[in-house]
């Protein structure tokens, strides 16, 4: 579960606020939605719960199965059960996605105490969620996300999920520059991971991929702040009205 | 009238001059015997190099050589034994290692078809022609680190592979400097490789810890027309070390000549290539990393010369830099008027871990034919920022994301080392280093 409580949020060396006083709350097994204009904070809001150094916390907490993880790293948030999916993955060039997934999943494994994965039993692992996601086995040899297409990079995303067993997901504009095939197959690979304890925020800035992975609550956001939270329809009625209204209201 | 300037030499200068004076030369012939008495008045004119010596500007030797220590004698039980219980740098199966300790060879190794290896001092004793090879791949007057060398020179190893022949098997020349206080060793090493032979060679250095000790190698290779190197040098010197060090290659017709150096290890270490003619169509591949941190002082100065037609060449070189240490990348990339179509691309990448740590980087091009493709380019930068972040957020910690990134930049450069025990060998000495970073 996740509660954000009265957040404030500023760029760390600017004098900007982007989040004025934002409160949410996603439950265990729920599936939230946030949808936003641009620039709306939905980013940063992703991050900030991630724990990235570039923005500063004015007020509030964010709270993650009742700890709060504002003064964790973001290694302790991630082996405490939150995972971002990047609105744009990074480039590591020079590093195996293989080698960087076995540093993720082992580093995760021993935070909580469990025996490391021997590379056998890794590649099984890894093998099968790629496969999955229809992810090529050859790309797990080149390195991290380099060279690898917008949809690529995306799925990438969410088979690192898959293998964290992570139990608050957020997603951060995941169905950007994908095209309808590979927007089934990201929403595919999500659905399959929806159990009552994980809890995902799927952020977007349309209703599109909301078909595919049907929320249980929609909220808008809007200059910083969730100015409306209702059911599933709320999100068919902005992709009618637009976020005319809300960009005015907030 | 010019006035004569009596230069002002310092105690190390003097102390060392006498020492040359004194140094009994190796009997190697007239061309050799001069080449050195050019070298010792080279020294008695010029002294050690300070920064206001070009190519010394961000390597102050005078500064950095403290004392004109003694040259190492030839090594006895006592040392042997100290030389085996060092760590080895390089422990990989399937090579023939040849042990050189304090600059003189522990016999000559097992023998490999094609391959005739002799020791410098019996190479001598012959007058064998193979010794107008020794220093033909550079000018040692012009430079005072291999001039060093030549002067005190005592002994070494000569290697020469028979045309034709492509030796499989790597070469391993394990070089030791060894001895209870500070000492000077001179290791040298001659390798010639007939028409169209190939070899590949692997250089690894170790020394003792804690002691000044100065060691200054030179290994030059000649390679006939068609001939190929592979050369891997890891420079694992003892951490009170001054270690200098000379590559110089001089490259016939279509030869390929591949070299990766290493430097992990010693307080002041300076590598030194040296590449040139006659060959048209060479293919030179020169790349590095440096790992520097405490107050180490890591400097890699290559001059590359392209004297004929149609050469390609590829530099690499990535250094890191952390707490107080300084990193130099000096590179020069020459292309004679004739070197018509040459192909030439240089970059010297340096990572800086701490705000106290320093990187000079100084590619240059000296371009005189008007049809080539060359292009130089220096990068000093941080870890990134956001990549650490990304690492982070999959929940590895910083540490470890760090050290992930760190031997991503440098593996970007020891990819290319083809033989891939080697290259599993410097990834671990990297890997050590940032274990011992992080702990
Ligand atoms: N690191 C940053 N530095 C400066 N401005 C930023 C930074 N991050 C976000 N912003 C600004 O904050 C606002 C919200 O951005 P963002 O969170 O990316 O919105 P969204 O994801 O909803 O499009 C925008 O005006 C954006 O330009
Ligand atoms: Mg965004």
């Amino acid at each position: 579960m996740l509660e954000i409580k009265n957040l404030h949020v500023k760029i760390a060396d600017e004098d900007k606020t982007i989040l004025h006083g934002l409160n949410l709350t996603v439950h265990d097994g729920e599936v939230a939605a946030i949808m936003g204009p641009n620039g709306s904070g939905k980013s940063t809001l992703s991050y900030v719960v991630a724990g990235k150094a570039d923005y500063e916390v004015l007020d509030g907490e964010v709270l993650l199965n009742g700890v709060n993880v504002l003064e964790m790293e973001a290694d302790e948030r991630a082996a405490a059960g939150l995972f971002l999916a990047f609105q744009y993955p990074l480039e590591i060039p020079g590093v195996a996605t293989m080698t960087f997934l076995k540093a993720a999943v082992n580093a995760q494994r021993k935070k909580r105490d469990e025996a490391e994965l021997t590379t056998p039993q890794f590649i099984k692992r890894v093998n099968a969620a790629a496969d999955g996601l229809s992810i090529n086995r050859d790309m797990l040899k080149r390195a991290m996300n380099v060279g690898f297409s917008g949809g690529e990079k995306k799925r990438m995303e969410i088979l690192q999920m898959a293998l964290l067993e992570p139990s608050m997901c957020i997603l951060d504009e995941t169905d950007s520059g994908l095209d309808i095939d590979a927007l089934r197959i990201v929403a595919d690979g999500v659905n399959a991971l929806r159990a009552k304890d994980r809890s995902f925020l799927v952020i977007t800035h349309y209703q599109r991929l909301l078909e595919h992975i049907v929320p249980d609550t929609v909220h808008v956001m809007s200059g910083g702040r969730i100015v409306k939270t209702g059911g599933k329809e709320l999100a068919l009625e902005l992709e009618a009205n637009g976020y005319r209204d809300y960009v005015e209201a907030a | 009238m010019t006035a004569q300037v009596t230069p002002i030499r310092t105690e190390t200068e003097r102390a060392l001059a006498e020492r040359l004076r004194a140094a009994p030369a190796l009997d190697s012939g007239a061309r050799i015997a001069e080449r050195r008495e050019a070298a010792i008045l080279a020294f008695e004119r010029n002294g050690l190099p300070s920064r206001r010596v070009e190519a010394w500007k961000y390597t102050d030797l005078r500064a950095l050589m403290k004392q004109a220590a003694e040259p190492a004698g030839v090594p006895g039980e006592a040392e042997h034994a100290a030389a085996r219980r060092l760590p080895p740098a390089l422990d990989i199966d399937g090579c023939v290692t040849i042990d050189i300790v304090n600059g003189t060879p522990q016999g000559t190794g097992r023998a490999i078809d094609g391959v005739t290896i002799r020791t410098l001092a019996e190479v001598a004793a012959q007058k064998d022609a193979v010794l107008e090879h020794l220093g033909a791949a550079f000018e040692e007057r012009s430079d005072v680190a291999s001039g060093l060398n030549l002067a005190f020179l005592r002994d070494g190893l000569v290697i020469e592979v028979a045309a034709g022949r492509k030796v499989e098997t790597p070469l391993h020349l394990a070089f030791a400097a060894i001895g209870a206080q500070a000492f000077a060793t001179f290791p040298r090493v001659l390798v010639v490789l007939g028409k169209g032979a190939a070899l590949t060679l692997f250089e690894s250095h170790r020394g003792s810890a804690g002691i000044a000790y100065q060691s200054n190698a030179v290994v030059e290779f000649v390679l006939a027309a068609d001939a190929e190197v592979d050369h891997v040098r890891l420079d694992c010197g003892g951490d009170a070390a001054l270690s200098l060090s000379t590559l110089a290659a001089k490259l016939g017709d279509r030869t390929r000549f591949e070299s990766f150096n290493l430097i992990c290890g010693p307080q002041v270490a300076r590598h030194q290539i040296f590449t040139g003619g006659p060959g048209a169509y060479i293919n030179l591949v020169l790349q590095g990393a440096t790992l520097l941190r405490r107050q180490q002082h890591g400097d890699v100065t290559l001059h590359a010369i392209h004297a004929a037609p149609h050469g390609t060449s590829r530099e690499l070189f990535k250094t890191i830099v952390d707490d107080e240490a300084t990193g130099v990348f000096q590179g020069k990339i020459v292309v004679d008027a004739i070197a018509q179509k040459t192909d030439g691309r240089m970059h010297s990448a340096a990572l800086m871990l701490a705000d106290n740590a320093a990187m000079n980087n100084k590619p240059e091009l000296e371009i005189f034919a008007d049809d080539v493709q060359c292009a130089h380019g220096a990068t000093v930068g941080e870890l990134d920022q956001d990549l650490l972040f990304y690492a982070m957020s999959r929940g590895i910690a910083r540490a470890q994301a760090e050290a992930l990134l760190i031997e991503s930049f440098v593996g970007e450069a020891a990819e290319f080392i083809a033989n891939e025990n080697a290259r599993e060998a410097v990834m671990e000495h990297v890997r050590h280093w940032l274990w011992e970073r992080a702990s």
